[in-house]
C-alpha cells in the first residue's frame, strides 16, 4: 500500500508571494512621482492581462492573436457600467467594478471561445485573428456602444467617500489595481494547480493522450479560454478606471500583439514569465520610448533575439542558473559573462548609433544635420560618425562572437559537471 | 460469462481500400485476448476502431452490451475502455507522477474542476502512487517522462492506460522494441495489472502472446481467419500457412 508523501507548507512559495506583494505595496512610497505611479499602474493592469493570456499560450498551448477582444470588451462594459452608476441608474461600488469587466470577458469567452477552441494550433490562431478583426470592425461600426474613434469616457470619482477613498488621487487607483492584481495573480496561479489547469497542460502537450484518459480536449480549451477571458476582462475593467476612457484601440490587433510579445519575451512556459515580460515591455515603452522614437524597432529586435536564442524567455534564462547556483558553479560563468557584457555593450552602441543616425538622417538631415548621441554632439552628414558607428557595430559583432563562444564553452563544462555529480 | 466487447461485421475503408473486412468478435469479460497477424493485417486499425480513434465504415461495436460506434475516444474511455499505443504516447514534459495523476482524474470524478487543489486530492494522489508502484516507477516519481528509458516509458504507457480503472484494456504492441529481459518484466507487469480485467492485446512476439493470452484471434488482410485457445491456434493449418509458419512450434 502506497503512502502519500507529506508535504509541509511551501515556505519558499509563500516567501516569493509575500515579497511580491510587499514590493508592489511599497514601490509608490519609494518612487513618488506621478509619472512613475502611472507606469506602475499600467504594469499592474498589464500583469493581469499578460497572465490571463498565458493561461492560453503557456498553459493551454493556444496561440491567440485576438486576446485584447476580451479585455477590450470588458473595458467597454465597465465604462458603461461606471457611467450608469454615476447617473444613479444602479448602485455598485467602484472598487468592485472590474468584476463587471470580468463577467463581460467571460461572457464573450463563451460566445467566441466555443468556436475558436474547436480546433487547436494554426486553426485556433487564425480564428482568433479573425474574431479580433471582426470585433475591432464592430467597434467602429456601432458607435452608440463603442463611441466611434473617440471612444467612451467616464469619471471614476462618484458617489460618497468611503473611508476617504474616492479614486480621485492616482495613488488610490494604483492600490486598487495592485489589490486586484494580487488577487488575480493568486487566482490564476491557483488555477494552474487544479485538475482543469493540469489537464490544460496535458491537452497542450498531447491532446490525443488526453482524449484517451477521458478528457474532451475541446471542453478543456473552451473552459480555459472562458476563465482567461474573465481575467482579461478584469484587466480591461481596471484599465477603464485608470484611464477613464476606452477606445477601439483597447481591443485592436496592436493590444493583442503587445501582450503576445510581452508574454513570449518574459517566458510563456513559466507562471511568472509574463510578469517579467510586461515589466520589460513597459520599460521599453516608457524608458526607451521616452528617449527615442525608434523604440518599436528595438522592441521588435528584442523579440527577434528572444525567439532565436532564448525561446523560453527571460524566465528560462533566470531559471537555468538555479542548478548552477545550487552547485556553486557560478564563478565559472562570471568571466565569460563579463566579456559577453562588455562586447555586447560595444555591439549595442554600434547598433543604436547606426539606427539613430539613419533615423535622424532620413528625417531631419536637410534641416537639422546636428544630433547628439551618448552625450556626444556631431553632424550626421559627415563621414566620421558613420565610420565610428560602423566600426563599433562590426567590431562589436566580431568580439561578441568570441565572447559568446566562451560563454557556450563554460556552460558546456558546467552541464558536464552537473551530470557527473548526478551520476 | 457476459461479453465485455463485441464486434459485429466491422468494416473500415480508407478510400477504395478495404482494411477491415467484416470482423466478428466477442470477447468475454475477464479474458486476455490477443490479436495477431502479419504486418498490414489491420490489427492497429482494429484497435483504432474499437477505441474511437477512427470512425467505422460499417458494422457495430458493443462495449458491455452498449453500442460505442460513432463515439469519440473520450466518451468510450468514460464507458470503461482504455488503450495504449504502439508508439509511446505519454505526456513527455510532465513528471511520471503527473502523467499517472492526469489519467486518474476523470475516473475519480474531478472532471473539469477548477475549484479543487490537486495537492489536496488524497484519492487521486494515492491512486497515482499505487499505480506508480505497480508499474515499478515509484523511484522515478518526479522524473520528467521524456527522459525515461524506453522500457520505463512503455511501463508508464501501461500505467496511464490502467490508472483510470477501465475494465477493458487495449494494449497495442506493449513489448515492441524491448530487450528479452525488458520483455519478461513487461509480461509480468501486464499479467499483474490486467488481473480481473478484460485485456485485448496486439503483439508480434509470439512468446508473449502464448504466455499471456487465454484466447487468440488471427487477423489476415482485415479478416479474422481463426479465433481459439492458444494450443488450438498452434495447430491450426490455415494460421500456420497465413502467418505463423514454423516459428510458433
Amino acid at each position: 500500500m502506497s503512502k502519500l508523501r507529506y508535504r509541509p507548507i511551501n515556505l519558499g512559495r509563500w516567501l516569493v508571494w509575500g515579497i511580491t506583494a510587499l514590493v508592489m505595496i511599497v514601490l509608490p512610497l519609494i518612487f513618488t512621482s506621478g509619472f512613475t505611479l502611472t507606469i506602475m499602474s499600467q504594469i499592474g493592469v498589464g500583469i493581469i492581462f499578460a497572465l490571463s493570456y498565458n493561461m492560453l499560450l503557456g498553459q493551454g498551448g493556444m496561440l491567440s492573436f485576438g486576446h485584447a477582444v476580451y479585455s477590450g470588451l470588458g473595458a467597454y462594459f465597465t465604462v458603461h457600467a461606471l457611467n450608469l452608476i454615476s447617473k444613479g441608474t444602479f448602485y455598485f461600488p467602484v472598487t468592485l467594478a472590474p468584476i463587471i469587466g470580468g463577467v463581460a470577458g467571460a461572457f464573450f469567452g463563451v460566445i467566441f471561445g466555443y468556436v475558436t477552441t474547436k480546433k487547436s494550433g494554426t486553426t485556433f490562431a487564425m480564428i482568433s485573428l479573425g474574431i479580433g478583426e471582426m470585433v475591432f470592425a464592430c467597434s467602429l461600426m456601432f458607435s452608440d456602444f463603442f463611441g466611434g474613434e473617440a471612444g467612451i469616457a467616464t469619471n471614476r470619482v462618484m458617489g460618497s467617500n468611503v473611508l476617504g477613498i474616492t479614486y480621485g488621487p492616482a495613488i488610490q487607483v494604483y492600490y486598487l489595481i495592485i489589490g486586484w492584481a494580487l488577487v488575480c495573480m493568486a487566482a490564476m496561479y491557483a488555477w494552474t494547480q487544479t485538475p482543469l489547469g493540469r489537464m490544460a497542460n496535458a491537452v497542450r502537450d498531447n491532446p490525443e493522450r488526453a482524449e484517451f484518459v477521458g478528457y474532451d480536449t475541446h471542453m478543456v480549451r473552451f473552459l480555459t479560454l472562458v476563465l482567461s477571458g474573465f481575467f482579461a476582462g478584469i484587466a480591461g475593467g481596471l484599465s477603464s478606471i485608470n484611464y477613464e476612457i476606452v477606445t477601439a484601440e483597447n481591443l485592436g490587433a496592436l493590444a493583442s500583439g503587445s501582450v503576445l510579445i510581452a508574454t513570449f519575451v518574459g517566458g510563456a512556459g513559466y507562471f511568472f514569465g509574463p510578469i517579467i515580460g510586461i515589466i520589460v515591455f513597459f520599460v521599453m515603452v516608457t524608458a526607451v520610448g521616452g528617449i527615442t522614437q525608434a523604440w518599436l524597432f528595438y522592441l521588435g529586435l528584442l523579440f527577434l533575439i528572444m525567439v532565436l536564442y532564448a525561446p523560453g524567455g527571460f524566465a528560462s534564462l533566470i531559471l537555468m542558473h538555479v542548478p548552477v547556483i545550487k552547485a556553486r558553479l557560478m564563478r565559472r560563468l562570471w568571466l565569460p559573462y563579463a566579456a559577453a557584457a562588455i562586447t555586447g555593450v560595444v555591439l549595442l552602441a554600434g547598433l543604436v548609433s547606426v539606427v539613430e543616425m539613419t533615423y535622424h538622417y532620413s528625417a531631419e538631415a536637410d534641416t537639422n544635420p546636428g544630433m547628439a548621441l551618448f552625450g556626444l554632439a556631431f553632424n550626421v552628414t559627415s563621414y566620421t560618425p558613420w565610420a565610428v558607428a560602423a566600426g563599433l557595430l562590426v567590431g562589436g559583432f566580431i568580439v561578441s562572437r568570441f565572447a559568446w563562444k566562451a560563454v557556450g564553452k563554460a556552460w558546456g563544462e558546467i552541464i558536464l559537471g552537473l551530470q557527473e555529480r548526478r551520476a | 460469462m457476459s461479453t465485455a466487447i463485441e464486434l459485429k461485421a466491422v468494416t473500415k475503408n480508407f478510400g477504395n481500400t478495404e482494411i477491415i473486412r467484416g470482423v466478428d468478435l466477442a470477447i468475454p469479460r475477464g479474458e486476455r485476448h490477443a490479436v495477431i497477424g502479419p504486418n498490414g493485417a489491420g490489427k492497429s486499425t482494429l484497435f483504432n476502431l474499437i477505441s474511437g480513434r477512427y470512425p467505422l465504415s460499417g458494422g457495430d461495436i458493443l462495449l458491455n452490451g452498449e453500442s460505442v460506434s460513432g463515439l469519440k475516444p473520450f466518451e468510450i474511455n468514460r464507458r470503461g475502455l482504455s488503450r495504449s499505443f504502439q508508439i509511446t504516447n505519454i505526456f513527455q514534459r510532465m513528471s511520471v507522477f503527473e502523467n499517472v495523476r492526469c489519467a486518474v482524474l476523470w475516473s475519480l470524478g474531478y472532471k473539469y474542476s477548477f475549484w479543487h487543489r490537486l495537492g489536496g486530492l488524497k484519492d487521486a494522489n494515492l491512486r497515482a502512487e499505487e499505480v506508480m508502484e505497480s508499474i515499478g516507477l515509484k523511484a522515478r516519481r518526479d522524473t520528467s517522462a521524456g527522459v525515461l528509458s524506453y522500457a520505463e516509458q512503455r511501463a508508464l504507457e501501461i500505467g496511464i492506460t490502467i490508472a483510470g480503472g477501465a475494465e477493458v484494456i487495449l494494449l497495442d504492441e506493449p513489448t515492441a522494441g524491448m530487450s528479452r529481459t525488458e520483455t519478461a518484466d513487461a509480461v509480468e507487469l501486464i499479467r499483474k495489472v490486467s488481473q480481473g480485467k478484460t485485456l485485448i492485446m496486439v503483439e508480434h512476439d509470439m512468446g508473449v502472446v502464448f504466455d499471456l493470452a487465454d484466447k487468440i484471434s488471427v487477423l489476415v488482410y482485415g479478416e479474422v481467419i481463426a479465433s481459439d485457445k492458444p494450443q488450438n491456434i498452434r495447430g491450426n493449418k490455415a494460421v500456420q500457412e497465413a502467418y505463423l509458419g514454423t516459428e510458433a512450434h
